[in-house]
């Protein structure tokens, strides 16, 4: 039977034949993830499961990435939790401050996930890994207690949606304004329950950061899944972060796909999502009559290097605007430690920014960055929910690292055409 | 098993950051987080629901984070059960894993109002307005999840059979 790349991976995983959607499986995992905030719940859920240890010590990862450095004395308590937990259970990659970074831009970056791997992770962003051509995704934390205890997740296999890409972006786009049109057009549950896959030539245009942006918002979707084929860029990205051999799965040509959508890379445009959905999409241009008082350029979603590397492109030589607060936020030591040596900090810096540790924190109305009443937030994070950032009369505008440091200059919501790079 | 209550009805994409904000999510004591369940979209609810009430909701309940605080706080304020045309996928397994009663009903969904008491037989799917006297019939859960239900959630069903 001719299957998905999603069916693929899954029957593998399953250890049978073939899949089809709707089939209801066991399957193996290669990876379980949890943070500071669905940890704690797992852990205690824990002891009910009925074994002695977790099933494979190398095969869990805990990341307190959301409230870390620890945002106050309740949150300090769940960090210790994880870390007793992890202490106990000899869990070999647990991340403490200093080492931790944002679990979805982390884990690529470790090596942790490879093509062809069954992920689950309890935070709903784990479908970013499917950007490796992993099948991957976010479950609560009783699966993540169940993920640790056995090794198993039990999965409905579900249909896929075929994205095929062609051409490429014109200057000024990135991956962010492609999953954001894309969800613009589907909308919020457009692809609930379904795979999302990416194909057509336009993939290989698409850098892996891209790529992890795309996999990322599947969820915003409703999707179960995001995923993107192996390519050459793929097995480079694997092989320079040490990532287990890869195991490559490809959608068979008379595959069934539920829906094909066509997509011409050249026609997307910087885009914004107002409040209070990811779906309610514009083009940046359209927003000059929106002042805005923040901008975040950050996350699992845009907080890599390319991502700090754009904003700081539009950021150099400039201010930021008189009234507004700009706030970056590199995903991962590393990645903090490249841009400092790339110098973005002293850009970000000069131009008025306040660079930070690496941290979930404002993306979530956590801390480092919360909304009073009535502020407007240019973020280049993934959701716009009512008082996600902070007060319920907040508003969040989603958008791109570019698009969000060309509004951070002008202190309304701009298209980076419009402020172009100085020199 | 059957539920029966007053209805609670909400809208569209009623999402998770809504069901219990993150800044609650630094604990993750059930009486706390349902002292804040639904504060962002119906301050209210706190004050005024009482046990067996049901959420009858639109489309994609549910959806956003992973966090099972959601229907953690939701299940401990005392709701017997969710109906909503459709529900965000992570939200329903994770409410089939902690044992929250949901039920998927496109019918029930648009037509029971604010206010209705309603009774529902868990057994057959059906779905009873008693205050207008209208039936509706849920689609039954697949047997694999019927049987991690009766089990009494995934943990219990896991120890049994692994």
């Amino acid at each position: 039977m001719a299957m998905t790349m999603t069916e693929k991976i899954l029957a593998h995983a399953a250890g049978l034949p073939e899949v089809h959607p709707g089939q209801l499986i066991m399957a193996d995992l290669d990876m379980v993830l949890g943070n500071d905030i669905t940890s704690p719940v797992a852990i205690k859920e824990f002891p009910r499961f009925g074994k002695d240890k977790v099933f494979d010590r190398t095969k869990i990862a805990l990341v307190p990435d959301h409230f870390t450095p620890n945002k106050d004395i309740k949150a300090a308590e769940q960090c210790a939790c994880v870390r007793a937990f992890a202490s106990k259970e000899g869990i070999t990659n647990y991340f403490e401050v200093g080492r931790v970074g944002i679990e979805h831009a982390l884990l690529p970056e470790q090596g942790l996930v490879t093509a062809g791997d069954t992920v689950i992770g309890a935070d709903s962003h784990t479908c970013t890994y499917g950007a490796l051509g992993a099948f991957s995704t976010g479950v609560g934390s009783t699966d993540m207690a169940a993920g640790m205890a056995i090794g198993k997740a039990w999965f409905k296999v579900p249909s896929t949606i075929r994205f095929r890409l062609s051409g490429k972006f014109r200057p000024h786009v990135s991956g962010k304004d492609l999953i954001l049109t894309i969800i613009g057009m589907i909308g919020v549950d457009g692809a609930l329950y379904r795979a999302m896959e990416f194909s057509g030539d336009g993939v290989h245009s698409l850098t892996m950061d891209d790529r992890f942006t795309v996999a990322n918002m599947a969820i915003e979707a409703g999707a179960k899944n995001g995923i993107f084929p192996v390519d050459d860029l793929t097995l480079q990205y694997l092989k320079e972060h040490g990532a287990a051999e890869p195991k490559i799965f490809a959608s068979d040509p008379d595959a069934e796909f539920e829906k094909t959508i066509d997509i011409d890379l050249s026609q997307i445009v910087p885009t914004v999502s107002y409040p209070h959905l990811p779906e309610n999409t514009h083009s940046a241009k359209d927003g000059k009559d929106i002042r805005i008082d923040q901008v975040v350029i950050g996350s699992c979603t845009n907080g890599r290097l390319s991502d700090l590397e754009a904003a700081a492109r539009i950021l150099k030589g400039r201010k930021i605007a008189p009234g507004v607060r700009c706030i970056i936020i590199p995903a991962t030591q590393r990645i903090w430690l490249e841009a400092m040596h790339e110098g973005l900090f002293d850009i970000f810096v000069e131009a008025g920014c306040v660079v930070s540790t690496p941290t979930c924190g404002p993306c979530l109305g956590g801390y480092m960055g919360i909304l009073a009443e009535g502020e407007r937030c240019v973020s280049t994070t993934n959701r716009n929910f009512v008082g996600r950032m902070g007060h319920v009369r907040s508003e969040i505008y989603l958008a791109s690292p570019e698009v969000a440091a060309a509004s951070a200059v002008m202190g309304y919501i701009a298209d980076p055409e419009e402020v172009g790079y100085e020199g | 098993m059957k539920a029966e209550g007053r209805v609670f009805r909400y809208g569209d994409n009623v999402d998770t950051d809504v069901i219990i904000p993150a800044r609650y999510l630094n604990t993750s004591d059930r009486k706390e987080l349902a002292s804040h369940c639904m504060e962002d979209l119906d301050s209210t609810f706190v004050k005024r629901v009482s046990a067996g009430d049901i959420i009858v909701a639109g489309r994609n309940f549910g959806c956003g984070s992973s966090r099972e605080h959601a229907p953690i706080a939701i299940k401990e304020s005392g709701v017997s059960c969710v109906i909503a045309s459709t529900f965000a996928r992570i939200f329903f397994r994770n409410s089939i894993n902690i044992g929250l009663p949901i039920l998927e009903c496109p019918e029930a969904s648009a037509e029971i109002a604010e206010g209705d008491k309603v009774s529902i037989d868990f057994s057959t799917g059906v779905i009873h307005d008693e205050t207008t006297g209208k039936e509706y019939k849920a689609e039954p859960f697949p047997p694999f999840m019927q049987r991690l239900i009766e089990a009494g959630g995934l943990a219990e069903y896991i120890k049994e059979n692994f």
